[in-house]
């Protein structure tokens, strides 16, 4: 039997002050592995927070946080920052592509720190971008592509290493419609294979696609 | 439960990739970002250059027959009208017993006044002329080593003898109507009769005597000449090397009773013309060139530093994708230092031209040092690399969550 994937025990991130400003009230939370679990709240609610805890990006204040079992607690920064380049992939509401590198490259970006040989990046790029359905567009530059386009190498991009965890920060938001619609269906059939998949949205629509919903309301998580 | 995590890493030639592509992002800027070390580099390799060429110029003129030279002079402590002349009598034996020397002797100028010379006292060859006479000691024959295209030069005994004999450059004897001494011509000075015994068409010191009467000094009181305004002087042949030496031993060789009234010239010290000319001009143009390279070396920081704040989603996303502040700050380093490496080599190639081109112009032989060439890049890398530390500090300190918040 596996860990789960996330496991809050009373995790809670209060900002110092003053006034001292309680962004995350202490909450108890499980994500099993192979989950689609949307994240909803008005903005400002907390969404933001949590997923900087989740995505250990930002360390909790209080409680214990159990990342594939390992407690991040403990680690130092150095850490944490692997670990999450290793476990965690992002898919950001502005894509956060380099502009002067093709979408093959902007794949292969996120093994660079992970000592994977060139030859063995470029190849597992090929293949991330293949899944995404992009094969055709490996050479293209992020600034002839469109939204959902580059969205779909943003998720190629954090699919690439082979994380526990895709954690989407509103990845629909700059996105119409119907293209945020293949972006959701896409997030869909990864969760279909297997992936365990967090997406945090402000969007009761997009929230409506989670397996299981989340909601924090003024830093309270139900 | 423990994992050991393995931490994040990145190999050099994946950090030079980053960099280079990071550099290649905005082309433009970074070539005007290298100018200021372009410059500066530019400037270094060209004055060190350029200085070392012109000394180089300076050590060919100044070749083994003026280093073998000194003159020495009265030094004006006596009054020339009470001492006529502040050499002893046997300057040139006094001299020869000195180590080095090759040869030498004492001339002066028999002032021109009453004294014309003629090759005839009566005739159309009777008509005085203007040239002037030399009084010397037969040691300065040796000094200057003349070649002969008729007679001989004199000697001590004609020295001793106060003997009336004349020896002719080769264009007073034209002027003179002198080109055989097969007939023991004679030339007159004032009224008195100098048998001229040779002349001479070459020498390798002093060309000036070539267009005078050489005469022995010894036999000056017979013209009743004396030395004039222009006092009389030793010319000094030494062996290669021992010109200073010499110079210093001479005037208490000669006026072992007043060494002070003799002033002995030595050669300059090529050493020291080198020095003189590496600190004049080479410390200005290296403070130039310092200069430069610290507004280039600015440039840069500023340039990096407005590059980290522009690039502030790429850090965030870079941290995200398990970059540690060190990876990022390796980043902007290596990019500044290639900046710096780049116009350095540039600015080196700029500057051996520099040089290469002047020594072309002015007819040298352009010189560098292999060492200054070597080095010229690396001041640059050092100059990229000390601009972006503050900028990499910087980078490395930003937050990914405020760095992603965009």
């Amino acid at each position: 039997m596996s860990a789960p994937v996330i496991r809050f025990t009373g995790v809670g991130l209060t900002y110092p002050g003053p006034p001292p400003v309680p962004a995350l009230r202490p909450c108890d939370l499980v994500i099993e592995r192979g989950e689609l679990v949307t994240v909803v709240g008005p903005s400002g609610s907390g969404k933001s927070t949590f997923l900087n805890v989740a995505g250990l990006l930002d360390r909790p204040t209080e409680g214990r946080y159990e990342l594939d079992g390992i407690d991040t607690g403990i680690l130092r920064d150095r850490e944490r920052t692997s670990l999450r380049g290793r476990r965690i992939g992002f898919v950001f509401q502005s894509f956060h592509l380099l502009d002067n590198r093709s979408a093959e490259e902007n794949v292969m970006l996120s093994m660079l720190y992970h000592r994977v040989p060139a030859a063995e990046r470029r190849s597992r790029a090929r293949e991330a971008l293949g899944r995404v359905g992009l094969d055709h567009r490996r050479t293209a530059m992020p600034r002839t592509m469109s939204g959902g386009e580059r969205q779909r190498v943003a998720i190629a991009r954090a699919l690439v290493t082979r994380p526990s965890l895709l954690l989407c920060d509103e990845p629909t938001g700059a996105l119409d419609t119907a293209t945020a619609a293949g972006v959701l269906a896409m997030l869909e059939e990864l969760h279909a294979g297997g992936l365990t998949v967090v997406v945090i949205t402000h969007d009761p629509a997009v929230a409506a696609r989670g397996r299981r919903t989340i909601s924090i309301r003024d830093g309270v998580a139900a | 439960m423990t994992e050991r995590i393995e931490l994040s890493a990145i190999s050099p030639r994946d950090l030079i990739g980053e960099a280079l592509a990071g550099i290649l992002q905005r082309p433009g800027r970074s070539l005007l970002t290298c100018l200021g070390t372009v410059l500066g580099v530019g400037a270094f390799v060209a004055v060190l250059g350029l200085t070392a060429t012109a000394s180089g110029q300076i050590g060919s003129r100044f070749n083994a027959l003026v280093a073998t030279e000194v003159t020495v002079e009265d030094s004006g402590k006596t009054d020339p009208d009470l001492v006529p002349t502040p050499f002893p009598p046997d300057a040139d034996a006094r001299l020869a017993r000195v180590n080095g020397v090759v040869g030498g002797g004492v001339y002066w100028p028999v002032p021109a006044a009453g004294a014309p010379v003629r090759a005839a006292p009566v005739g159309d060859a009777a008509m005085g002329r203007n040239i002037p006479v030399m009084a010397v000691t037969p040691g300065l024959f040796t000094a200057v080593a003349p070649r002969m295209t008729a007679g001989r030069t004199f000697d001590a005994y004609h020295e001793g003898a106060g003997a009336q004999v004349a020896v002719l450059g080769a264009g007073i004897a034209r002027q003179l109507g002198i080109t055989s001494l097969s007939t023991r011509p004679a030339v007159f000075i004032g009224e008195v009769p100098y048998r001229v015994i040779g002349i001479a068409d070459q020498v390798r010191r002093m060309p000036a005597l070539l267009l005078t009467v050489m005469i022995p000094s010894g036999s000056a009181p017979v013209i009743g000449a004396a030395p004039g305004d222009e006092r009389p002087k030793m010319l000094i042949a030494t062996e290669l090397g021992a010109a200073r030496q010499v110079a210093a031993e001479v005037p208490r060789a000669l006026r072992p009773d007043a060494p002070d009234t003799l002033t002995a010239l030595p050669p300059p010290d090529p050493r020291e013309l080198r020095d003189e000319v590496d600190g004049d001009l080479g410390s200005l143009f290296l403070m130039l060139a310092g200069v430069c390279l610290v507004i280039g070396a600015v440039g840069i920081a500023n340039t990096t530093l407005v590059a980290v704040l522009e690039r502030v989603g790429e850090i965030g996303l870079r941290r995200s994708v398990g970059a540690r502040g060190i990876h990022i700050a390796a980043q902007f380093l290596a990019e500044s230092g290639v900046l710096g490496a780049l116009g350095g080599l540039f600015g080196c190639s700029i500057g051996v031209v520099a040089v290469v081109t002047t020594a072309a112009v002015k007819g040298w032989t352009p010189i560098a040092e292999p060492l200054t060439v070597a080095l010229a890049p690396l001041i640059g890398l050092a100059a990229g690399l000390l601009a972006g530390a503050y900028p990499a500090y910087r980078a490395a300190r930003i937050e990914p969550v405020e760095a992603l918040r965009r």
